[in-house]
């Protein structure tokens, strides 16, 4: 008997640890280390014209939430319903990075579901993606007057998570309170 | 009354599930002949019993039995027959059903076509089989029974999820899972042979037969899967990485190695552990992939926070199976391995790259599709890696297993091949280097290198795998043809160049607009004229729709009219996209349409599909090939004459 043939078990007995773990719900979530730093640079060409470009400079002042998006992403199907309320609710402008997808599928997408975007940065390459150490589709960050990330979502924005997360931080933000 | 009968139907099965799950194995163990031979009457009732349940679910469909819930849930009376009939494995508790029907439907197959086989070895794999029946009948009955009543009963159901109504719906889950499912008797067969001590090159032989055919079914279920998300979902994709699609490609890549290493093990004696641990994986990843699909720990929290039993339950099943399995593989394993090493360039290398290629292939799904959870876990979020991630991850271990199959389709056993390019494929590879290059750019308009080193590496396999048929058809009168066996295998590696060539064509030149289109208007795409001749309301029997009339005009030549509808269905009030395809060999034309935008204009996508099908005749093939090797006559359980050709 040797080790090595043990190797199966024990990795398949370590996938039923974490398999059992994913069933358990609301996992607690920790600080991101993005918070409190600086926004990373954004520099992209807009969706609707290329030829313009969408940066840093267009929110400056301002407190925006940024969300990642893209078609191929099943929960960015879910979340772009919250989306569209929250922008008619016109509590926060919504600025979109279109991560690592076709200008056609996203027309496509908008034109189809809505747009709630003030204006949306193309990023098919992924690049930007990396500066904002995005993981995967969906993220959103909240971004402080002061150009500083006050908050970052991993996964699709909902009603609970919002209201829990963000709220509190965008009225710390008003002018004045 | 019915579906009374048939909870009791289930009832009796589990009794008999746990006799041939237990009293067989006890007899093989002691040599006890009696014990052993209740294997058979104990599978042969519970097949009956099973089949009478499954019968009672499917009349409570067909007779609108909306007191029983789950038909309530999942049909209602404007419903069409084909899609009652088929609405049983539309939901949880029928799919489960379905399930142990075809495991029963196996297990009988091996007790009846495995006559000639030593008793103690069938007694135990019909044991092994009557394990997991007794699981999954336990499952059903403690968890999710089709049967439950609801009262008081509603008037009508709640529909059929639109998404499933869909030709191509009723028949891939049942393909599907007849793959699955059959990857369990390989899986017994591992088990049993373990279990007895003797595991010989026999064991392989007689394994073989049932992965290919269980491997066969798993191939034309996915690509009927696949052909109904291209038609039903409304996007032009074939293939979207969803972890329901991966769940059921993860065992198809394992069990493609598995039929490779069987080979080896029963031709050479060789790699005898590895091939137990792919009869396990191939299985356990079937197991797996249930379990993901069902609980809905990947796709969705919410919609298992709804009922944690049938996660923690699926969960327990799976891990007493596969760590059991595995256990008993760490017992037995490391005698096995015999020290007859092989040469560098023999076939035994070939296949074992091939089988350490469709591995890590596996592996980069496996980790793409669990990679969310292991984020949540790590109380990152909730995300997905998706296409960008897979399409690159695995075309790495994918390529080079495409170029090396048509030479290792050549190479002898334990040979040393004195040239890497044997003079009978210098042709072939010729052939492959002119069409594969010239093509992408004749008929296409554009070179490239990616394009060009699929289209090379697709031809390449085609013309290797003609090789031997070709040969064979010019043979000299008198001469022995080729073995189905080996005439199978051309049949499928021509098959994987079929299906090469047309995810590489459809990747390079598929041609996507989206745009407004108004009555009488057109538009040219890809060298064709689409002309939206009348936008009309039509009614279905459970839904209401808005269809566009499109005609097709390739240089001013009439080619075809598309209809393709935008339908709301009544019950469920969800819209669902029904594409309009103008199908040709070498090309197809997809119109659907989107939203209308107002002042009569709607959104259309017009899609250009060079070679779609052959992504699916390339699948086709692929089965048909292992239809072939299993006409071969040495599976049929005869004296043991070739041990060694």
């Amino acid at each position: 008997m040797s080790f090595r043939a043990f190797i199966p078990v024990l990795a398949f007995a370590a996938l039923v640890v974490l398999l059992s773990l994913g069933l358990r719900e609301d996992p607690s979530r920790l600080p991101s280390p993005f918070i409190g730093k600086p926004a990373p640079r954004l520099d992209l060409p807009t969706l609707a014209d290329p030829s313009k470009r969408i940066t840093n400079a267009d929110f400056a002042g301002k407190t925006v939430l940024v969300n990642v998006w893209a078609t191929w992403c099943v929960s960015c199907r879910d979340e772009h319903r919250f989306l569209l309320e929250l922008a008619k609710s016109k509590t926060i402008p919504i600025y979109g990075i279109n991560w690592r997808d076709t200008s056609a599928e996203a027309k496509n997408w908008l034109q189809q579901l809505g747009n709630p975007y003030t204006e949306i940065g193309e990023d098919q390459d992924g690049r930007a993606g990396i500066d904002w150490g995005v993981y995967g589709a969906p993220e959103s960050f909240l971004i402080g007057s002061n150009g500083k990330v006050l908050h970052k979502q991993i996964g699709p924005l909902d009603q609970q998570n919002w209201e829990r997360d963000f709220v509190p931080l965008i009225e710390s933000q008003e002018p004045g309170t | 009354m019915i579906p009374e009968i048939g909870h009791f139907a289930l009832i009796l099965a589990l009794a008999l599930a746990i006799v041939q799950g237990i009293l067989p194995l006890v007899g093989a163990h002691r040599g006890d002949a009696t014990l052993m031979s209740v294997a058979r009457p104990a599978i042969a009732g519970q097949l009956l019993f099973v089949a009478l349940a499954y019968a009672c679910l499917t009349w409570a469909f067909l007779h609108d039995d909306f007191s029983v819930l789950y038909v309530a849930s999942h049909s209602q009376l404007a419903l069409p027959f084909m899609y009652k009939a088929t609405a049983v494995w539309g939901g949880h508790e029928g799919s489960v059903l379905l399930w142990i029907l075809l495991i029963a439907a196996w297990t009988g197959a091996v007790a009846r076509f495995s006559r000639r086989l030593p008793q103690p070895f069938v007694a135990r794999v019909i044991g092994v089989l009557g394990l997991l029946s007794t699981g999954f009948l336990l499952y059903t009955l403690l968890t999710s029974n089709p049967f439950d009543r609801l009262s008081p009963a509603p008037a009508d159901g709640g529909d059929l999820n639109p998404l499933l109504q869909d030709p191509g719906f009723v028949m891939h889950p049942p393909l599907l899972y007849v793959g699955y499912v059959g990857f369990s008797v390989a899986f017994a067969f591992a088990v049993a042979a373990m279990l007895s001590g003797n595991l010989d090159r026999k064991w392989a032989r007689w394994t073989r037969p049932w992965t290919t055919a269980a491997w066969m079914f798993l191939t034309i279920g996915i690509a009927l899967g696949s052909w109904w998300s291209y038609n039903e979902l409304g996007w032009g994709g074939w293939w979207f990485w969803d972890p329901v699609e991966n769940a059921s490609f993860m065992p198809w890549l394992v069990g493609t190695a598995l039929i490779h290493s069987l080979a080896v093990t029963e031709k050479r004696g060789l790699f005898k552990s590895w091939t137990l641990l792919l009869a396990i994986t191939a299985f356990s990843l079937s197991l797996l992939g249930t379990f993901l699909v069902r609980s809905g720990v990947l796709i969705s929290v919410h919609a298992f926070v709804s009922d944690p039993t049938r996660g923690y339950a699926i969960l327990a099943f799976l891990a007493i199976v596969i760590l059991g399995a595995l256990t008993l593989y760490a017992l037995r394993a490391p005698d096995l391995d015999s020290d007859a090493g092989f040469r560098p360039t023999s076939r035994e290398t070939f296949l074992l790259l091939n089988n350490v290629l469709l591995v890590v292939a596996a592996a980069l799904v496996f980790i793409g599709t669990l990679a969310p959870l292991v984020f949540e876990m790590a109380n990152i979020g909730k995300i997905s890696i998706g296409p960008p991630w897979f399409n690159v991850a695995f075309i790495i271990p994918m390529l080079p297993l495409v170029y090396l199959v048509g030479v290792g389709m050549h190479t002898a056993w334990r040979h040393h091949a004195t040239s890497l390019l044997p003079k009978s494929l210098r042709w072939p590879a010729a052939i492959a280097l002119v069409l594969g290059i010239l093509i992408p750019g004749l008929v296409y308009g554009r070179f490239g290198v990616l394009v060009c080193v699929g289209t090379v590496a697709a031809f390449w396999v085609m013309g290797s795998a003609l090789v031997d048929p070709i040969r064979s058809w010019r043979r000299a009168a008198g001469t022995p043809g080729l073995r189905p066996g080996v005439l199978g295998m051309s049949v499928a590696h021509f098959g994987v160049g079929l299906f090469v060539l047309g995810v590489t064509l459809v990747s390079a030149f598929t041609v996507e607009t989206d745009r407004s289109m108004r009555e009488g208007q057109a538009l040219d795409v890809a060298g064709h004229t689409f002309e939206l001749r009348e936008l009309r309301d039509v009614q279905g029997p459970n839904y209401s729709a808005i269809e566009g009339a499109i005609e097709i005009r390739d240089n001013g030549k009439f080619i075809g009219e598309v209809l393709p509808q935008k339908r709301q269905y009544l019950v469920q009030k969800n819209w669902m996209t029904e594409a309009g395809i103008n199908v040709h060999w070498n090309k197809d034309l997809f119109v659907a349409l989107g939203d209308q935008l107002g002042n009569d204009a709607w959104s259309v996508r017009i899609q250009y599909k060079p070679m779609i099908r052959f992504i699916w005749l390339g699948a086709l093939v692929m089965a048909i090939g292992g239809l072939i090797a299993l006409s071969d006559r040495r599976y049929r359980g005869g004296p043991t004459q070739e041990e060694d050709s």
